[in-house]
């Protein structure tokens, strides 16, 4: 259980770390693409991370207790979540960047924009 | 005692934050934005509020709440777009 507990630890600091980066650059940044890339990126990881923590920790659990023990259902269940995480996440980011760019939102500062005009698949 | 009772803290005060974002941010992208981040943060916290309570049922509404704030971000991106669906 000691290593367990230590890999749980270090999943938990990291996850708290990403979170926490995702969350000051979504506030700090100046305009819509960078708050995305910042927030959308670093809160996957972070939540990665967490889910893989408790994961890890539950099936300490379980096999500490046995096959008919509660916690393989939390388990099995985190691991569904964290892939329905991994899927929608990167999905819904691309998203919204799409619609960002095509509602006319521009980069702050920019100069060039390179896609200018060329929305031509619709 | 491990530290999930500090790790949801913080993931609390981050979703304060996030949310804060979408009550102040400029224009309908950025809120949107803001308003993944703070679903992908409930879905975190969820999961980890389930081990710490040792409640199955958080992680099936964690996996539910993941698809059904997907399928929202889908159609408000569209909406933001300005297409017919």
């Amino acid at each position: 259980m000691g290593a367990l507990n230590i890999v749980t630890y270090i999943f938990i600091v990291i996850g708290l770390f990403f979170n926490v980066v995702g969350c000051i650059g979504l506030n700090r940044f100046p305009d819509v693409y960078t708050r995305l890339h910042a927030a959308t990126k670093c809160t996957t990881f972070g939540s990665i991370f967490l889910i893989m923590a408790v994961i890890v920790q539950s099936v300490g659990i379980w096999a500490m207790e046995g096959a008919l023990s509660s916690q393989s259902i939390l388990s099995i269940h985190a691991v569904i979540a964290l892939v329905a995480l991994l899927i929608t996440n990167a999905t819904g980011a691309h998203a919204i960047a799409r619609a960002a760019h095509r509602s006319g939102e521009k980069p702050a500062r920019a100069v060039v924009d390179d896609l200018e005009g060329k929305d031509i698949d619709d | 005692m491990m530290w999930w009772l500090p790790a949801a803290i913080v993931m609390a005060v981050c979703m304060l934050a996030c949310i804060a974002r979408i009550f102040i941010g400029p224009g309908a992208p950025t809120r949107l934005v803001a308003f993944d981040t703070t679903n992908t943060l409930v879905v975190a916290l969820l999961v980890i509020l389930a081990l710490m309570f040792n409640q199955v049922v958080f992680v099936d509404v964690a996996i539910v709440y993941a698809v059904l704030s997907f399928i929202m971000t889908l159609y408000v991106a569209r909406f933001i777009e300005g297409k017919k669906f």
